[in-house]
């Protein structure tokens, strides 16, 4: 028996290991990855659904982009009537330029010299996808959802956003049938910069709240 | 013109600007009200609309009377004792109608989050 717990004859050699194999190498299948199977399965048994409708559906959930929020805040920045829509009814704003909200409804908060926003969602993931695409790993964890309450300056600080004791954080909780969309404010410097050039310096993050758009 | 009321649903109750505490109450099933805020004083922020209530639509039922949801604004030195950060600071959370009741000016005088910062 050798040291490593099996007997064989050839030898264990690291820098030529061999290509992956997704048949071993992942891990089984969780409960819901079981449970999610059966029921695609059993909506397409059915008839409900069909494969390529579900993989349609899906590859529509991974084409969304936080670019469809860049635009919607590019707009706001260089148009004033857009601007004040938006912040007066997201969802009808954004069908201006093409972007469906579907059942949910889309609340556009700005960021001012007096107020930051924030948004979480305590209670599980809810996410603006329609503007913004699927929500990244942090949003999702435990520690984000729960800090992002209770102590959203320090939470901030760790993305590297300072906000001033003069400025009001203000926390969003997205706990039923509202998203959220933050309106970052503008950047100094970019007053020459049009709706094209002010899109690429709007990121996801902004649109969250963790942090602010650097200037170009 | 008349309305004509397609779903049932129940009249909202507050405005915004009103003052409003939200029910410690801690029923079983599927509830879209955080623990944290139950018992909380705030400010109604705005009437989003009303909505089939999740509590329902959770067990495959109707979700009818829809329920108005509002976005109440409270004080976040007054939800967190050891909130670190000053007093502007706040937080807006979705709450449904019947998780809220009246805040009566008279029998809670100078409560901090009934004077949550707009």
């Amino acid at each position: 028996m050798s040291s490593d717990g099996h007997t064989h004859d050839h030898p264990h050699d690291d820098a030529a290991a061999h290509p992956a194999h997704a048949a071993v190498e992942e891990p089984p299948p969780g409960y819901y990855a079981v449970m999610q199977q059966a029921v695609e399965a059993l909506l397409i048994d059915k008839g409900i659904l069909s494969a390529d409708e579900i993989r349609r559906a899906v590859e529509a959930m991974d084409s969304r982009t936080p670019a469809q929020g860049a635009r919607v805040v590019a707009r706001a920045w260089t148009d004033p009537g857009f601007k004040a829509r938006l912040l007066a009814d997201g969802t009808a704003a954004c069908r201006e330029l093409g972007i469906e909200m579907g059942p949910t409804r889309l609340v556009v908060v700005e960021n001012t010299p007096e107020t930051h926003n924030l948004v979480v969602c305590t209670l599980c993931s809810c996410y603006p996808r329609m503007v913004l695409g699927l929500p990244p790993d942090w949003y999702k964890s435990r520690a984000y959802r729960s800090r992002a309450v209770r102590e959203p300056r320090a939470v901030l600080r760790e993305f590297g956003t300072e906000i001033a004791e003069d400025v009001a954080v203000r926390v969003h909780d997205s706990t039923a049938d509202m998203r959220y969309l933050v309106l970052p404010r503008r950047p100094d410097g970019t007053e020459g910069l049009d709706e094209a050039a002010l899109t690429g310096l709007v990121t996801r993050d902004c649109m969250i709240g963790v942090t602010v758009p650097a200037p170009s | 013109m008349t309305r004509v009321a397609t779903v049932p649903e129940f009249a909202p109750r507050y405005r915004a600007g009103d003052a409003v505490r939200v029910r410690r109450a801690a029923p079983p099933g599927h509830m879209r009200t955080p623990w944290y805020i139950r018992g909380q004083a705030g400010v109604v922020e705005r009437l989003c609309g009303t909505f089939g209530n999740p509590e329902e639509l959770a067990y495959n039922r109707s979700g009818e009377p829809r329920q108005p949801l509002y976005r109440i604004r409270f004080g976040q030195a007054a939800v967190w004792r050891d909130y670190a950060g000053p007093e502007r600071d706040t937080i807006d959370v979705e709450i449904y109608q019947h998780w809220l009741e009246p805040v009566e000016p008279a029998s809670n005088p100078g409560s901090p989050a009934e004077k949550a910062p707009r």
